[in-house]
């Protein structure tokens, strides 16, 4: 992000400021929102770091209570080391490379779709597209359950007239199942953020890919595509980010069936640990290296964007 | 010294002042259709139909699955009205002590308090890092995009058991205080300060003699409604989304928020599927209102994701 923003912030301080306002003044309009920043950002990941560094130990046959000893980085060694930990980062790793790549291609396809010179009625399919993303994530995610449910699903039933056995619960298509899920809350949002990229390809562009006879299709993939390639890189880090967050939706699916268990992403295993193995040190190991991994995951994201856009 | 200011204004703003036009507008380019033929034109408008099927079909399934009892959702056609909207609907807002009426209320403050008082201070934010030249700018702005990097979740743990540790989880402050922090909301507040607010105007306000407090509220607040509607109604959607925080910092069930409070329903199914109805009439009940906001708000989202993707 840092390397992606220097452009426009390099322009913003061309500009000229203004005069006899400098950092005093700045300071009033900048404490609020530092000031919640440090304490619902900076402070409880401060706090997770240090409570992770301890353990609670259980002297002799566990009488007498437990003391808290420094064991530095051993929790962080214990969580790696646990399978139902990796096992879950495995999913996670799984359902990113699933997720990832369908999201950002139906997104595409849809923006080039209404950018199409022969599209009807584009706002009112930007809005449609756009509908799933107003409702709330435990919602789409109890919709869609109860659309795998056999009985109550219109989809299940319509594919078993048609000879088709699908149990979308089962251990081997609930990922895929989330994946669906998580393509259907996010596509419509990101359609929007390419299909506004779109718009603003030249136009001069465009007429001389098609004095050069270029037809409708390549130019949607040959000129458009490559030249929102910044929007890309956005929806691209972004849609990481999003995807590492995966809580909510094998939350709820956990409720509709036993494929999903209480560890099965990084997330619930750490809530997990504190909520039912009452290990909070573990728990705080556990997010910090999901923490970390998103950082580095969005920074590796960003280099590698900012590098293919750079003319 | 107003030409320089005026020399290097467009620069800035330029670019930045259609992001937040553009989406108001019908297609601003006009193209000369191309040959393609009816072939084309069926081919493009029959997928975008298809695509807003896909996202279209499970919402309307949720219409229909609420006018149903338990026994008719396992039996019946989904697409078939039931005669038990009404019945359901009192027995969601009857049951137990009428406290899914709790959960919606719990909803609006969080969401409504959280985005109006989380907006304004990263507004607050924005405009500064916009207007305001101070020493570290560049290095407290690096946090700030670092924030928007690491993902919510990943300091859900860390929040509850620094919360745990001062004694304040199972309160309202527990799931309103990280509300009010959303580094994404000052990015995009800082981009609205550059696209809608000149730097002249603020300029000749100070000229006038106004303090830099009395323009930011007499001059640049009113200019920058449009992007305060944006970033709050985003954050708005964000806080009345959260399942995860939530979850985690609320033990009594007066606090929840309608999230958690149909996980807690749905989490009971499996014993007792007379849960069901009540279930999907809740999520029904919350569904509704965020669609309507959200057809009504289109000028407003579609300015926010295309100032987003500015990068």
């Amino acid at each position: 992000m840092s390397v992606r923003t220097s452009g426009p912030r390099r322009s913003a301080t061309k500009r000229r400021p203004i005069q006899g306002t400098g950092g005093r003044t700045a300071t009033i309009f900048l404490v609020p929102f530092f000031t919640v920043f440090l304490v619902a950002m900076i402070a409880p990941v401060i706090y997770a770091v240090g409570l992770s560094l301890f353990a609670e130990q259980r002297s002799g046959l566990g009488f007498g209570g437990a003391e808290t000893v420094f064991v530095g980085l051993g929790n962080y060694a214990d969580v790696l080391a646990n399978d139902t930990f990796i096992a879950g980062f495995g999913r996670l790793a799984l359902y990113c490379v699933l997720y990832v790549p369908t999201l950002l291609g139906v997104a595409l396809g849809f923006a080039l779709l209404l950018d199409a010179v022969v599209a009807k009625a584009k706002r009112a399919f930007q809005l449609l597209l756009f509908l799933p993303h107003a409702v709330p994530g435990v919602i789409a995610a109890l919709i869609w359950a109860y659309l795998y449910t056999p009985g109550v699903s219109p989809i299940v039933s319509a594919l078993a007239t048609g000879g088709i056995q699908i149990d979308f619960l089962s251990v081997h298509m609930v990922l895929p199942s989330m994946v669906n899920i998580a393509v259907w809350e996010w596509a419509g949002y990101n359609v929007i953020i390419l299909f506004t990229a779109l718009q603003s390809v030249p136009r001069e562009v465009l007429e001389a890919a098609r004095v050069d006879g270029a037809g409708e299709i390549r130019t949607a993939f040959s000129i458009k595509t490559p030249l929102i390639a910044p929007a890309l890189g956005v929806a691209l880090l972004f849609t990481v980010i999003g995807s590492l967050q995966l809580f909510t939706e094998p939350k709820i699916l956990s409720t509709a069936t036993t494929a999903v268990t209480s560890t099965w992403v990084p997330n619930m295993w750490a809530y997990d640990a504190a909520f039912n193995r009452n290990n909070l040190p573990q728990a705080a190991a556990a997010s910090i290296i999901l923490a970390l991994l998103a950082g580095l995951l969005s920074w590796v994201v960003t280099r590698f964007t900012s590098k293919g856009t750079s003319r | 010294m107003s030409t320089t200011s005026s020399v290097a204004q467009p620069t800035s703003a330029a670019p930045l002042a259609p992001a937040g036009t553009t989406g108001d507008r019908p297609v601003r380019r006009r193209r000369r259709p191309l040959g393609g033929g009816i072939g084309a034109t069926f081919g493009v408008n029959g997928l975008l139909v298809l695509g807003s099927a896909y996202m279209v079909l499970p919402l309307l399934w949720l219409v229909f699955a609420t006018t149903k009892d338990a026994s008719a959702l396992y039996g019946s056609d989904a697409f078939t009205w039931g005669g038990a909207f009404f019945a359901n609907l009192e027995r969601l807002l009857t049951e137990d002590g009428g406290i899914f009426i709790r959960w919606l209320g719990n909803s609006v403050l969080y969401a409504a308090v959280g985005a109006i008082v989380g907006g304004f201070v990263a507004l607050m934010a924005g405009y500064a890092f916009d207007k305001f030249e101070f020493r570290g700018k560049n290095t407290l702005y690096g946090t700030v995009l670092i924030g928007v990097l690491i993902p919510n979740t990943a300091t859900v743990i860390p929040l509850y058991l620094l919360a745990a540790s001062l004694g304040v989880t199972n309160t309202m402050w527990a799931v309103l205080i990280p509300a009010f922090c959303n580094p994404f909301s000052v990015y995009l507040a800082r981009v609205f300060s550059a696209g809608y607010l000149p730097d002249e105007t603020l300029e000749a306000a100070r000229v006038d003699g106004a303090g830099p407090i009395r323009s930011f509220f007499s001059i640049g607040l009113p200019m920058l409604v449009p992007g305060f509607v944006t970033i709050a109604l985003f954050q708005f959607v964000a806080v009345w989304n959260n399942f995860m925080l939530p979850l985690i910092m609320l033990q009594d069930r007066q606090l929840f928020p309608t999230s958690v409070g149909i996980f807690l329903w749905q989490s009971q199914v499996q014993q007792n599927p007379e849960y069901l109805p009540l279930v999907i009439a809740g999520s029904f009940l919350s569904v509704v209102p965020l669609v309507i906001a959200f057809v009504m708000l289109q000028r407003f989202w579609r300015s926010g994701l295309s100032a987003g993707s500015v990068k």
